[in-house]
């Protein structure tokens, strides 16, 4: 009986361990190492307690709180709690992609490719692979757990104290293998690892969002948010344990769910349905334009829905936070270097940054779709037809650009949708919808460099991905952190202007528009010199 | 024999890295002729195929396709030709019926009732998502698609290894039809029996090189003929003469293989026993194949096959 289902569990992990043995540790290297970095940079930039009282009071509005979460211990500000307030939320949201992304690439990736039927062929148990996907990432979400602690705690921060640390790993270690779990349970409804990532990168962010208006608006909404028990365990503040145990039961329910499910289905199906289709292709479907929208067709959809939701709510909040600096006008004076801007405008210019990166997502994944035709030998296919490499990347590129043009109008229409109702003194659409769409050069310089990696180092395209976590660090961080100049200058988001607290700058979007001009160029010239590879 | 010529490769060397995989690959397909292209695996057949069509660009050599260069005219070159890899990937989410037209419609055709019949021959529900055909299915959606379109060059690699006896007979009658229309067809095939029915000249390639091409006589010339022979008296020296192989006696009989330049010399010496019986036999295209391969396993380690 048990072997029937768990036969080999411990050589498939260990074969797991052994394809990963660079993927996982850079994740934990690069998760543990920013933790440690940014802990110690808050002892640098905030040296007294009044600093630190001071910036425990700029946290203090509902915009603040619906982007990283309930602050607690906010009257007695220590380094602890700031970690907690300020990296907590970001952090598990990093380990939570983690494990999304391991999970689906051991699941379904390999489900659809065949590899599983391969290795269920041989002595291996009905549930081998699944159990072996999850006691790897249990235990690298176990290891994070216990580097992120003792590193912490080995930083020798006075409010930084040994149960605090361990807590603080812990919450990410279990927000890793809750959103591992949850992964698992999806790779059984959907039938494609494509589906799999978008339900439960849609889980994860319908989480943020819930926790984000539960927040701000009503606490009992928090508790159906996973990301809302993370930050109930109150790290460096009250040290709750419960909400950690209580995210690992869960986790157990689901593992046990995916386990059930992965016993009873048959390999390579799902359980959400799957409808017969049209006998002929509709006059979309034919050309190459049509055929890179249509297979992408849902997770553009999925994604533009997102996009207009985190942006509503963000905007919903707008209205409580004019409230609140109205009622403290003397701290608005003392937070507005501006003159002449509100903090909502200001913070406005931060929301965009971050919903620009977000966007560029999307964006990038639209194109690089071209690099996983091309895996999957389906280019090979297409270009044995009388259509040119040229016309092929082209429409790839078309639909890269007309999704984020897509993708920041939604975000911007959202937030100053949900913000009218809200505000005493509305802002104007066209501020707020220029103050997206300046962000379009710097999605046109990423989706340039990604074509230039797909024409010129087709194996290497990973480096936009991570140029792009870098690029989200360094301003949502640089921000926080007051990093210095140059290293926002080291990526295009840090050259866009931030209307409208800053002047327009078009010598800078004409640059950045150029550079990416050339290097598409560049891709499409090499895309049509080099190899198709299978 | 002065026919025009479709397909011109000559000399083709294409390098992964350090790793040879063609050296020096010739072919010539000429119009309204199906030529068979076979080698054992890894010899190098899809690779060549990949120059041809523009999606691998040859290290060196030239690869004409209708007087054009594979590489730099390969859009023009493809509105008329059709493609069937052995390993067909198609969008999972896409039916077969729409996938059939969206080639068609890339390729620049429009012929509707051919489609249609092509479908029923195939048997294929084409409004099935393609995530759940079977492997020959996949192959069956992309033979429907390049026999629907009117293409003067068909390319094949293992059309057919999916396929079950059935389908594989209307996927020769389709390549029959197409040469019956003087359309040409490039096709590489590990069965033998199809490469023996259809093609009318026929390449091998190993480890990279074109070994030898011809037509099938042509080729069965320069090998091996199978005999069978039985006589009054005993044939005791024949394992001796030169030009023999493989003997075997059965009983009174003998059958062995004989090289085609010492056919005069063993017929006249077998003459002086009384013959009884003499049955003949042309070497089967696999007794050809089998002979150029033997010769290679010891070398094929180290070379073209398996892993670069
Ligand atoms: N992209 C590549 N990189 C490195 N080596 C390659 C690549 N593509 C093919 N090869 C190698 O080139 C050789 C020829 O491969 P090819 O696919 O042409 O063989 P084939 O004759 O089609 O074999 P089969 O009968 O198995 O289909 C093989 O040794 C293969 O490993
Ligand atoms: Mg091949």
């Amino acid at each position: 009986m048990f072997e029937q289902y768990f036969m080999k569990t411990g050589s498939l992990a260990r074969f797991i361990l052994r394809r990963d043995r660079i993927r996982i540790p850079i994740w934990l290297i690069s998760i543990v190492a920013i933790t440690l970095v940014v802990a110690e940079a808050f002892t640098n930039l905030y040296a007294s307690e009044t600093e630190l009282q001071a910036i425990a009071e700029t946290m203090l509005n509902p915009a603040m709180t619906a982007m990283v979460g309930q602050g607690y211990g906010l009257d007695n500000y220590t380094y602890g709690a700031m970690m907690a307030h300020q990296m907590l939320l970001f952090t598990a949201i990093a380990v939570a992609i983690m494990s999304i992304l391991l999970v689906t690439r051991h699941t379904r990736t390999d489900e659809e490719d065949g590899r599983i039927e391969m290795i269920r062929s041989l002595p291996a148990g009905r549930l081998s692979s699944l159990s072996a996907t999850l006691i790897v990432l249990i235990s690298t979400n176990v290891v994070l757990a216990i580097f992120t602690g003792v590193g912490l705690y080995s930083l020798g921060i006075e409010s930084m104290d040994w149960e605090g640390s361990l807590l603080y790993g812990s919450a990410l270690g279990a927000t890793g293998i809750f959103f591992a779990a949850l992964t698992a349970l999806f790779a059984q409804l959907s039938e494609s690892s494509r589906g799999t990532i978008g339900l439960t990168m849609g889980g994860l962010i319908l989480a943020y969002l819930i926790r984000a208006i539960g927040d701000v608006t009503n606490e009992t909404l928090t508790w159906f948010s996973p990301l809302g028990w993370v930050l109930r365990s109150e790290v460096y503040v009250n040290n709750y344990w419960w909400p950690i145990t209580f995210m690992l039961v869960i986790s157990i329910v689901l593992i046990v769910a995916s386990l059930y499910l992965s016993a009873i289905r048959d390999l390579g199906a799902g359980f959400l349905p799957s409808k017969p289709g049209r006998k002929h292709a509709s006059p979309m479907l034919q050309s190459p334009l049509g055929l890179s929208y249509r297979i992408q067709r849902t997770a553009l959809l999925s994604w533009a829905v997102g996009m207009f939701i985190l942006g509503a709510s963000y905007g919903s909040v707008f209205g409580d936070l004019d409230a609140f600096f109205s009622d403290i006008e003397i701290m608005e004076q003392m937070l507005t270097p501006m003159e002449g801007f509100s903090l909502t405008e200001q913070f406005i210019t931060m929301l965009m940054a971050i919903m620009s990166m977000l966007g560029t997502v999307p964006v990038l994944m639209a194109f690089l779709k071209l690099k996983g035709e091309e895996k999957k030998n389906r280019t090979e296919l297409l270009l044995s037809h009388a259509v040119s490499r040229t016309k092929l990347i082209g429409s790839y590129l078309i639909i890269a650009f007309i999704t984020g043009f897509v993708m920041l109008s939604l975000a911007a229409i959202g937030l100053w949708a949900a913000s009218v109702p809200v505000m005493d003194e509305p802002i104007a659409f066209s501020t707020i919808y220029g103050a997206a769409l300046v962000y379009l050069p710097a999605v046109w310089m990423m989706t340039g460099i990604a074509v230039l990696l797909v024409g010129v180092a087709p194996n290497f395209t990973v480096i936009i991905w991570l140029y792009l976590v870098f690029s989200y660090f360094v301003v949502y961080l640089g921000g926080l952190l007051q990093f210095p100049l140059w290293l926002s200058n080291l990526t295009p988001f840090g050259y866009i202007p931030q209307l409208p607290v800053e002047e327009m700058n078009i010598t800078n979007l004409t640059l950045l528009t150029l550079i990416a001009a050339t290097m598409i160029v560049i891709g499409a010239i090499g895309y049509n010199k080099r190899d198709i590879e299978g | 024999m002065g026919r025009l010529s479709i397909l011109q490769a000559s000399n083709l060397v294409k390098r992964f890295g350090r790793f040879t995989a063609l050296n020096g690959v010739n072919i010539e397909v000429n119009k309204g002729e199906v030529f068979g292209f076979i080698g054992p695996n890894g010899a190098g057949k899809s690779t060549t195929i990949r120059v041809l069509l523009g999606i691998l660009k040859a290290d060196s050599g030239e690869a004409k396709i209708f007087g054009k260069d594979a590489w730099k005219d390969a859009v023009d070159i493809h509105k008329r030709i059709a493609y069937v890899p052995g390993d067909v990937n198609l969008w999972p989410n896409l039916t077969g019926g729409e996938v059939i037209d969206l080639f068609i419609k890339l390729r620049g055709g429009n012929n509707k009732s051919k489609r249609e019949e092509l479908i029923q021959r195939f048997d294929l529900d084409p409004t099935k998502k393609c995530r759940t055909y079977s492997k020959g299915n996949r192959q069956k959606v992309a033979l429907v698609a390049a026999f629907a379109s009117e293409a003067d060059l068909y390319i094949l690699d293992e059309p057919t290894s999916g396929l079950d006896p059935l389908m594989e007979r209307i996927f020769q009658e389709c390549v029959q039809e197409a040469k019956n229309t003087g359309k040409s067809v490039l096709l590489s095939s590990h069965v033998l029996s199809e490469v023996e029915r259809l093609c009318d000249r026929v390449g091998i390639i190993r480890e990279g090189k074109m070994i030898e091409s011809g037509s099938l006589g042509e080729l069965r010339h320069l090998t091996r003929t199978n005999l069978y022979v039985e006589t009054i008296r005993p044939m005791d020296s024949l394992a001796s003469l030169q030009g023999v192989h493989e003997l075997v006696k059965e009983g009174e009989a003998f059958s062995f293989q004989v090289d085609s330049e010492h056919l005069d010399n063993i017929i006249q010496y077998i003459s002086q026993f009384g013959v009884t019986k003499l049955e003949s036999a042309p070497p089967t295209l696999e007794d050809l194949f089998m002979r150029h391969y033997e010769g290679t396993s010891k070398s094929a380690n180290s070379g073209a096959g398996g892993r670069p």
